[in-house]
């Protein structure tokens, strides 16, 4: 007997015996062009994390987002700026589920159609977002605002009996010392300064550990030592995770793309230029609209 | 990640929670219990009513009462001091397990009633011939435990999933609340609906076939309710104490934070509305026999936001808070309605707004050490 038909063989007693489900037309396996499809797990081996198609969002005739195309590479740390109202935080809550596009397309890797999904699925698939007005839970600590953010099963019952394990912990003890508020573990969070309440956040953020790390205006209100200890900390995470970062502060714009990287200009609810920050800065239009006012 | 972590030093934390109480809240807790089931039955049985130590009965069926109250202020502070749901419609849930209590004890009154008929008097009186298909399950004791819990449970899950799954928030959730509580006092207000009426149920006789208004009974119900409170505070206290507790509180402080965290607050906020109106159900169905009448009133918007008073007075989000309150501000009712009856409503406005003004964290926010972090 050859080897095939033995383990067919093997296979049909399977099924018999219940261990097993029958083949079907495709031999029971998955279409998979040639590599393993995984449910809820993003898929970026066509390089792009984030995929935005032609997104269109309007508000009583008012268009936020206007045809807007935007893609971004995994591992990549994108710069989007762009003028008040060009849309940039309505882009944030199309791609969390925080608001439903009139038409288009986002999708999270090449598989995961994120239009799909609510707020709470979005974010426990890996994309973490930090609000503009830093946004922490006030009258808890700041070690409890870090355990609440931990990667851990969501639903009521395993809140109800969940405990910390020594591994838990050291990651948390690991954050608080990457945000510089290890001697504020016990804290009430809202006697934070600014600045911290955004770090905070940004901790909360890593917390969760997400592949896409959404971040509208991390630095404002920081002071100028908080915000160059930022960008390195953006710039250490780039690779390992993807981030998008909206920024108005040039100089940290600059800092991250360390004249190297692409930036995104927004205007209108469309992308107006793209390029490194020199370009963008020297193109007619960018300078018509947005820099040189 | 922990590519970029490897910090040569990284720091232990440990959270700042152990036990499930203090050892004084313990020795309180304990304290409590000993009142309850062994001095105050000493107090009043024990003791001939001459003597001095006495506890009269009046007393004792005050503490009663109000111990079911500090059981509902216990139920608002879950919901509102710690999720930040404001209800004006724990009054229904309250009435609900009253109701249900009643009807209970309307049935055990038998043929001692006025019309010595086997249906319960107003419907004699309103020329109904057999009970009602909602009475069906009434003369089982038994079944009427499980009702106590299910109706308001399974009232309070419908309400609460439709107003949550829409993001009802805020002051247009308390504005329901307030509406659907109003209309079903309407309703129990009808003599169709087969709940008396305006008149509600009372006269009742007995309880398990044991009368109702012995001193026994009437201890027995004292302890039981006592023992409730403490169940439900130390159960209030687990739940504050987990991790679940800690996200209620984080959707309180910053809904959009819990959900782009990747919790779902739906589940959250129904799950502790649903608990909070089983509490006010069990508190409603242990008051109807120690008071001995349950009507529409208990569901009055009047009645509603009384409870909400007594967590604010007490002082929100501190679980103790709340029984503090039920007790300062209904003991404070008892004395005032005796002696200045017409000035009770002001002084409960005026003590309202003296807490609010200067009491954010109510009268136990008075004793709480103002520890460095936590101011």
């Amino acid at each position: 007997m050859t080897p095939e038909l033995m383990e067919a063989g093997r296979h049909a007693l399977d099924v018999k015996e219940g261990r097993a489900t029958p083949f079907g037309e495709s031999g029971g396996r998955q279409a998979s062009y040639g590599r393993i499809v995984q449910e809820d797990e993003v898929d970026v081996a066509h390089g792009a994390i984030l995929y935005l198609d032609d997104i269109t969002v309007s508000f009583d005739g008012f268009k936020a987002l206007n045809k807007l195309s935007l893609s971004i590479t995994a591992g990549e740390l994108r710069c989007i700026i762009g003028p008040n109202g060009a849309g940039k935080t309505t882009m944030m809550d199309v791609i969390t589920g925080k608001t439903r596009p009139d038409f288009g397309k986002a999708f999270f890797g090449s598989t995961i159609d994120l239009l799909r999904l609510r707020e709470n699925a979005i974010a426990q698939i890996g994309i973490g977002r930090k609000f503009q007005k830093p946004t922490v839970y006030e009258q808890l600590s700041v070690f409890e605002n870090l355990e609440l953010a931990l990667k851990a099963d969501r639903r009521v019952r395993a809140a109800m009996f969940h405990r910390l394990n020594g591994e838990e912990l050291d990651r948390i003890g690991e954050v608080l010392l990457l945000i510089h508020l290890k001697d504020s573990a016990q804290r009430t969070a809202g006697l934070l300064s600014h600045g911290q309440k955004q770090w905070l956040e940004i901790g909360m953020l890593l917390m969760q550990d997400p592949k896409l790390l959404l971040l509208d205006e991390p630095v404002a209100g920081m002071t100028d030592e908080e915000t160059e200890r930022t960008a390195e900390l953006f710039l250490t995470l780039e690779g390992k995770h993807s981030l998008v970062v909206v920024e108005h502060d040039m100089k940290f714009v600059d800092e991250l793309t360390q004249g190297r990287k692409k930036v995104t200009v927004l205007h209108e609810g469309s992308v107006l230029a793209e390029g490194l920050l020199a370009d963008v800065q020297n193109n007619q239009k960018v300078v018509e609209v947005y820099l040189g006012r | 990640m922990s590519a970029v972590l490897n910090t040569p030093f990284v720091p232990t934390v440990k959270p700042k929670r152990g036990l499930l109480l203090g050892p004084k809240s313990w020795t309180a807790v304990m304290a409590a219990l000993v009142t309850i089931v062994v001095l105050v039955p000493l107090l009043n049985l024990g003791l001939a009513p001459g003597n001095a130590f006495h506890l009269p009965d009046y007393y004792v069926g005050l503490i009663g009462k109000i111990m079911c109250y500090a059981i509902c202020a216990l139920a608002m502070d879950l919901i509102w001091g710690y999720t930040g749901i404001l209800s004006l419609g724990h009054g229904l849930f309250f009435a609900l397990g009253g109701y249900t209590m009643g009807m209970y004890l309307m049935r055990q009154i038998g043929r001692d009633g006025n019309y010595q008929s086997d249906l319960p008097d107003f419907m004699v009186f309103l020329n109904w011939k057999a009970l009602p298909w909602h009475w069906a399950l009434s003369d089982s004791f038994i079944w009427t435990l499980v009702l106590v819990i299910v109706v308001p449970a399974a009232i309070a899950f419908v309400f609460g999933f439709f107003a949550f799954r829409s993001r009802i928030k805020g002051v247009y959730f308390s504005i329901i609340t307030q509406a659907m509580t109003y209309a079903a006092m309407l309703l129990f207000f009808r003599n169709e609906t087969g709940f008396g009426g305006n008149n509600g149920f009372t006269d009742f006789k007995r309880i398990l076939g044991i009368g109702i208004t012995l001193p026994t009974t009437r201890m027995f119900l004292f302890v039981l309710t006592g023992l409730t409170l403490i169940g439900f505070y130390l159960m209030a206290r687990a739940i504050v104490n987990s991790k679940y507790g800690r996200v209620l509180q984080a959707i309180r402080d910053a809904e959009t934070r819990v959900m782009f965290t990747g919790y779902d607050p739906l589940a959250y906020k129904l799950s502790i509305w649903t608990l909070s109106a089983v509490m006010c159900g069990v508190a409603g169905a242990l008051y109807v026999p120690q008071v001995g009448i349950i009507n529409p009133g208990e569901m009055s918007t009047a009645a509603g936001i009384e409870m909400a008073i007594w967590a604010a007075v007490g002082g929100r989000a501190s679980l103790i808070g709340p029984i503090v309150g039920a007790f300062f501000v209904n003991g404070a009712k008892s004395w005032f309605t005796q002696v200045f009856p017409e000035f009770w409503l002001y002084f409960l406005g005026a003590m309202f707004i003296a807490v609010t003004l200067f009491l954010p964290h109510g009268i136990v926010g008075l004793f709480k050490k103002k520890s460095e972090d936590r101011t």
